[in-house]
């Protein structure tokens, strides 16, 4: 296959970055941070995102979604990327979807993917627990308990966790992993909100002796492992794409200042010192493009490599976006510090995309014991 | 089955009985490459056949259309191809100037006879080109080229100084810039030429490098003739046959960047540096490196098909050769860093067997031209900050 979109992949890249910028640019995460929004994420956008085909763009068509793969949900991504949108879309239209079609009982399909499909229900995923992603790590336990089993440990970076309609929770069993749907309404169940740094939302959730049903499970009991790693895997290439798409534009951003600003009476962008530095990002930011298009089209093919192609680009587009809004808030200058200017948001949006699902470090290490090193 | 995977099964079977063993795995040293030419020699009589073989079929040159002796295959059957011979870690069966540089600038420039004359000979390996580019005076200025050809009715008198003509000594042909018209501005005076290296008044001259190898000649014309008919696209501008092929030039050097093939250097390292309980390359700092050199590496293989993929769609922009030679130049400089600090002071032999003659050693020096030669890694910047970011003043 082509590593370039295809006319369809185009369209629909036009269509979500013409929604976005119509109707939730930046302007729109500054006002969700500025007037202290309760939720800090927008409902109503949601909606909307749903009524786009957005939100269930990886959901099946028999469940009201839009049918599509790993390649269409990185365009949407992207898309978000560039506008820095706060968006359900990564932890319910990928992580919890992707959990939901590939190991969801019927029951569990019929009552999630409709509503994440229309933009009516937040899911989160509960993975990570100390401060670095390491879901080898997981300690969070689920002990059998009468007919169900009683979960207690601490979860942190959950996204959109503290307005989420249910929650995934990745907990250890007896003989593995095993992934539980709760509702974030049962007694035990301690939620925080934690504002980050982007404005973008997490939560901290606390289970302590948390009593769930047997038909919480999803999929089967122990069996969690390939199923979260699936999930894992898209959300990395998805996350990978949105920091091509945050690093990117902070790049146009920049080179537009070059071609305008003026010192020493000449446009700052007819120095060679900085003509060099922006023609190396330039070149970064089409690898990065490649290593990302290449992994979710691997995850769309099935490859036995798509792991190891999804450790790759979410290295390689989280080194090049953090070079991009170095270079974007340097190249600025002191405006660039200024929160009026919104290259300093895009750095912040970076650094928290680079943390999430595992940073450079994470899948490089992934990629050196694959290699067998 | 569909006809992509027809194809693979049929490419899968012909290759298993046409690839010799002794043409698998990696190459040891870069003079067991196969160029082919009048003077050609072979590691193995398997080497020559591999290259016959693969000639006959035009899989030397496999998107090259079949009746100018190519293989006639679409990109993706290409694709299928190349990643077969990866599965059996097929060695390169010819490694060309003229099927890399020339040919796909006789495709775009050249007459239906010169290019019924010399693409099939080069697609079966049996005329070795060499390129006659830099002078003395004109390097990242190559426009600046002084070698002057004089009008003498049907041919022309040629006489001037190339440098850094790779492999001139070995070579059969060479396509050659020379300056047809002087007193016009130096982008427009420039034509495009091709001749025998066997021609009267042509010599070479080896230059000894850091490597103490000598891959580059001065190549100097003395009075040498040179027929009109060899005149490639249209007088005095040679110059955009010379920046297609640069185009080329340029992506075959940054594919350098894409080779490692094999087993993967964090394990070479392990045989040298050791490992630790865990398995992991007992050198934690060394283990990073690789690892980063590794995502990058990926990276760009995955850059240069896309590339590729692009201009068969008609989407790419000519300069993003550019792109490629730079970063594939780089990240090869910085691979042989890293095949040095492997290896320790084992890959500081020189010379001996054990050293295979110090080919570590000298292969890294090598590299170092790779981002010189072509263009400096400079000169790409400029290319790209002027016509892919249209900066001001570039």
């Amino acid at each position: 296959m082509p590593l370039i979109l295809t006319e369809e992949q185009t369209m629909l890249k036009e269509a979500a970055d013409g929604f976005l910028n119509e109707n939730a640019p930046i302007a729109h995460l500054r006002a969700l941070r500025d007037s202290h929004d309760a939720d800090g994420v927008s409902r109503d956008l949601w909606k909307a995102f749903g009524e786009m085909g957005f939100a269930g763009v990886i959901i099946p068509e028999e469940h009201g979604g839009t049918g599509l793969g790993a390649v269409e949900a990185g365009v949407v991504a992207e898309a978000l990327g560039r506008t820095l949108t706060p968006s359900p879309f990564m932890g319910s239209g990928v992580l919890s979807a992707k959990v939901l079609i590939d190991g969801g009982s019927a029951e569990q399909k019929a009552a999630w993917l409709p509503r994440i499909a229309a933009g009516e229900a937040i899911l989160s995923l509960a993975v990570d627990e100390g401060a670095k992603h390491r879901p080898a790590g997981i300690a969070t336990t689920a002990e059998r308990s009468g007919n169900g089993f009683r979960l207690n440990g601490a979860k942190g970076f959950v996204l959109d966790g503290h307005v989420a309609d249910a929650l995934i929770v990745a907990a250890r069993t007896e003989e593995g992993l095993t992934l539980f749907l709760v509702d974030p309404k049962t007694a035990g169940v301690e939620i925080e909100r934690t504002v980050m740094v982007d404005a973008h939302n997490a939560a901290r959730v606390t289970l302590t002796d948390v009593e769930v049903d047997a038909d919480a499970v999803i999929g089967a009991v122990d069996g969690g492992e390939g199923l979260l790693e699936g999930a894992l895997n898209l959300g990395r290439a998805c996350a990978a794409a949105s920091l091509n798409g945050a690093g990117d534009q902070a790049f146009q951003v920049t080179l537009e200042y070059l071609r305008t600003r003026k010192q020493f009476g000449k446009l700052i962008g007819e120095f060679q010192a900085l003509q060099h530095r922006s023609a190396h990002l330039f070149t970064e930011i089409e690898l990065a493009r490649a290593a990302v298009l290449g992994a979710l089209q691997r995850l769309d093919a099935g490859r036995e490599d798509a792991g190891l192609a999804v450790s790759v680009a979410k290295a390689k587009a989280g080194r090049v976006a953090e070079l991009a809004v170095q270079e974007a808030v340097q190249m600025h200058g002191g405006v660039g510090m200024t929160d009026a200017f919104d290259v300093g948001l895009f750095m912040k949006r970076v650094r928290v995309l680079n943390e999430l699902l595992g940073d450079a470090g994470f899948h490089t290490e992934r990629l050196a014991r694959a290699k067998g090193f | 089955m569909s006809d992509l995977e027809t194809f693979r099964a049929e490419t899968r079977a012909w290759l298993e009985a046409n690839c010799p063993a002794e043409c698998r795995g990696p190459l040891e040293n870069e003079e067991d490459r196969v160029w082919g030419g009048r003077n050609a020699t072979y590691r193995t009589p398997g080497h020559k056949r591999w290259m016959e073989v693969m000639g006959a079929r035009g899989w030397t040159a496999p998107e090259w259309p079949t009746e100018y002796g190519g293989g006639g295959l679409s990109r993706e059957e290409a694709k299928v191809l190349a990643s077969e011979m990866r599965r059996i870690d097929a060695q390169m069966p010819l490694s060309s100037f003229g099927i890399w540089m020339l040919g796909p600038a006789l495709l775009q420039f050249g007459t239906e006879e010169q290019k019924k004359r010399f693409l099939p000979e080069i697609v079966r390996g049996e005329i070795r080109w060499c390129q006659g580019y830099s002078e003395p005076g004109a390097g990242s200025d190559l426009a600046a080229i002084q070698t002057k050809a004089e009008d003498r009715g049907d041919h022309w008198i040629v006489n001037g100084q190339k440098v850094w003509t790779s492999y001139a000594d070995k070579a059969d042909w060479i396509f050659c810039l020379v300056r047809t018209d002087p007193d016009a501005p130096k982008h427009l005076g420039i034509s495009f030429v091709l001749f025998d290296m066997a021609s009267p008044g042509v010599s070479t001259r080896p230059i000894v490098l850091i490597s103490g190898k000598s891959p580059f000649c001065e190549t100097f014309f003395d009075d040498v003739r040179v027929e009109k008919e060899n005149l490639v696209g249209t007088l005095n501008r040679g110059w955009d046959v010379a920046k297609a092929l640069l185009a080329h030039e340029r992506t075959m050097i940054g594919a350098m960047g894409s080779l490692g093939a094999g087993r993967p250097l964090g394990q070479v390292a392990g045989d040298s540096v050791g490992l630790d309980d865990d398995g992991r390359l007992d050198d934690p700092i060394l283990r990073a490196r690789i690892a980063d050199l590794d995502v990058d590496m990926a990276a760009f293989n995955l850059s240069m098909e896309r590339v590729g993929d692009q201009v068969k769609a008609r989407q790419a922009h000519p300069a993003i050769a550019s792109m490629l030679k730079y970063y594939g130049s780089e990240l090869n400089k910085r691979r042989h860093e890293l095949i040095m600090a492997s290896g320790g002071s084992d890959a500081l032999e020189w010379e001996g067997e054990r050293s295979r003659e110090g080919t570590a050693a000298r292969d890294w020096l090598r590299t170092k031209a790779n981002s010189i030669e072509g263009g400096t890694s400079e000169v790409q910047l400029n290319i790209i900050a002027k016509h892919l970011l249209q900066l001001p003043g570039a």
